[in-house]
């Protein structure tokens, strides 16, 4: 026993080694811990066979050349050299994968939050009104690519039918480089905004003390000035949470700019989850892919942080921790 | 005197009526705004269900017919006959069900581990749980291709189904484990006291008292698994192994070749709905709380 255990006297000098290998500190715990260990051992192995494993040896992968015919060959850094210097398709993609996410995520957020405001307002029929709200996140993304698909034909979509009756002209939607990424913002705001995150923020909103609105009332506070300086703050880590995994899954956007447009038209929809997809799978470049996915991983990552990092400025906790 | 009372009443009457109607305005505004609103959200399902019954005439005039003339529902048949969709509706369901099932009933288990029993490394396990839910999946997706293929599932079910019983996913774990932290602890030690054994206490009382949150898991998890594109797109190979998902994919690259039947893509789009939407009717309370639960970290 020279590990340094903290209550040497109760542990027994033939400690077995599995007890010190699972914790415990008697008998029972070491069972318990054990019974512990047991229980989520599924998901260990899971974590191991389909996500911790898969991460590194996509690692690996991303330093070789490997077409599942032949074995792996290890290339060092080329690959990643190919993104970096040869690829001409990697930088915009990333570009617009980032174009993409800082004109969605911030607008669904503000999008989100106003529906929730709205349904905080205890008009009559909120529960009707919510489930309008909520039912287009709900359609699979396929069928909703096709839909809006159709919906935005330049010739025979509703879309444009509005935009003429109106005397907008018609608007080539999906069917242009320079529109295609605005247009997919506007498929994602009208399919998502209502979603998830609306009913998180919803809940946030519930969760703001009433006494403090009214605090502020009596105190003279104007509508604008008491959602500015009581409610937002309340509901701060609501946001943070909201724009975590709004961040994270709009750099992953993918199935509408795949099953609606290709890519297209001339590259304008091509992401880096789609260049991922294409160099992997279509042209079965699983090195080259493995390079592509890990940069990806870390340009998540990194964003991830700073957002984390960003939150200590303004996210207020209650209890000041 | 009745010279001077009349100004008095019809300026508290003014009053009366100016302390009204700001409220009045901002409610209208208010009412006006969000019915506006909830017509816009549901449009596009309406017209993708219009677009369903139309002829191929109305489908391609110009201008576009929002309403058709004459209701078409055999489309959503001549759709469904079309493709083999009775296949894929049937893999779908076979896939959806069996991950439901395995997400359920492992995630539990976990979370049951997770929260009530202390061992060495717990809190690094968990925090890595969470920070799984971080990653994107494409950073995985090729080993698990290549893992998959080596195991023969290329082109199978396998692949969308089995990894679920091993505990689902960080955020189904992390779902249970928040619902076992609000049951007491005395629970489980009276029932340790009367002998049961800690699987008898996790089958026989926490499990039926966590009926709420196991609907809710399971919602989220069918949900979720109907929607799924990005692994059956590349896991799945053959026609007769397609998902609905896939499936409605590969009509639609049928359908840009060779002739026009839009409105039987729609049909069969429309379709693809109805199940998520019924599952949202049919267990609407169960749904909120999860996603709202889902939000609340602490």
């Amino acid at each position: 026993m020279q590990t340094g255990m903290s209550n040497p006297q109760i542990v027994t000098p033939g400690r077995p080694l599995l007890a010190r290998l699972v914790g415990g500190q008697t008998r029972q715990g070491a069972r318990k811990a054990l019974v512990g260990y047991l229980l989520i051992s599924p998901w260990l192995i899971g974590l191991l066979v389909f996500v911790a494993g898969p991460i590194l040896a996509s690692l690996y992968l991303s330093l070789t050349s490997y077409d599942m015919l032949s074995p792996p060959r290890f290339v060092g850094l080329a690959n990643y050299h190919k993104a970096f210097f040869e690829d001409p398709l990697f930088w915009p993609s990333l570009g617009r994968t980032f174009y993409f996410a800082i004109v969605f995520v911030p607008l669904s957020l503000v999008g989100a939050l106003l529906l929730a405001m709205l349904l905080n307002q205890g008009l009559i029929g909120t529960n009707i009104f919510r489930t309008a709200f909520f039912l287009p996140s709900l359609t699979p993304s396929v069928a909703l690519s096709v839909l809006w698909l159709w919906l935005l034909h330049p010739q025979l979509g509703a879309a444009n039918q509005v935009l003429r009756l109106v005397g907008l002209g018609s608007f080539p939607w999906l069917t242009d480089s320079s529109t295609v990424i605005p247009s997919i913002i506007f498929i994602s705001l009208a399919t998502s905004t209502g979603g998830g995150s609306m009913l998180i923020f919803l809940a946030g909103l519930q969760g703001v003390p009433k006494e403090l609105e009214e605090a502020a009332t009596v105190d003279g506070a104007g509508r604008w000035t008491k959602f500015r300086h009581v409610t937002l703050p309340m509901i701060t880590p609501t946001l943070f949470f909201n724009l975590i995994l709004g961040v994270i899954s709009a750099l992953q956007v993918f199935t509408v700019a795949f099953v609606a447009t290709n890519g297209g038209p001339d590259y304008g929809s091509w992401f880096i989850a789609l260049h991922i997809y294409q160099q992997a799978f279509a042209y079965l470049r699983l090195g080259y892919g493995a390079t592509l996915a890990w940069i990806f991983l870390l340009v998540v990552l990194l964003l991830t942080m700073l957002n984390f990092a960003s939150s200590r400025k303004w996210v207020f906790y209650r209890g000041g921790s | 005197m009745a010279a001077v009372t009349k100004p008095v009443i019809e300026s508290t009457r003014a009053r009366q009526r100016s302390g009204i109607r700001p409220q009045t305005i901002r409610l209208t505004i208010l009412y006006v705004v969000t019915i506006v609103l909830a017509l816009l959200f549901m449009f596009p399902l309406f017209w993708a269900l219009m677009s369903g019954l139309k002829t191929p005439q109305e489908m391609y005039a110009f201008p576009p017919v929002i309403i058709p003339k004459v209701m078409r529902p055999t489309n959503f048949i001549d759709a469904f006959t079309a493709f083999p969709f009775a296949l894929w509706y049937r893999n779908t369901l076979e896939v959806v069900v069996l991950a439901t099932l395995g997400t359920v009933a492992s995630a539990s288990l976990v979370a049951y581990g997770f929260a009530r029993f202390d061992f060495r490394f717990k809190n690094v396990i968990f925090m890595l749980t969470l920070a799984t839910m971080m990653l994107p999946s494409q950073v995985s997706l090729i080993p698990r291709y290549i893992l998959f293929h080596d195991f023969g599932w290329i082109d199978t079910l396998y692949p969308l189904w089995v990894p679920a019983w091993f505990g689902g996913s960080a955020f189904a774990i992390f779902l249970m484990r928040q619902f076992f932290l609000t049951l007491p602890r005395e629970l489980d030690e009276a029932a340790l006291i009367d002998g049961a054994g800690y699987f008898r206490i996790f089958w026989n009382i926490l499990a039926p008292l966590c009926k709420p949150a196991l609907a809710t898991l399971a919602i989220l998890t069918l949900i979720a698994n109907w929607d799924s594109f990005l692994d059956p797109v590349i896991f799945l190979q053959s026609q007769e192994h397609f998902t609905v998902a896939i499936g409605i994919w590969y009509f639609k690259q049928q359908e840009f070749q060779v002739t026009p039947t839009d409105q039987l893509l729609m049909a069969s789009a429309v379709t693809s709905i109805i199940p998520p939407i019924a599952l949202f009717f049919s267990f609407q309370r169960y749904f909120v709380q999860g996603i709202v639960l889902s939000g609340l970290k602490e």
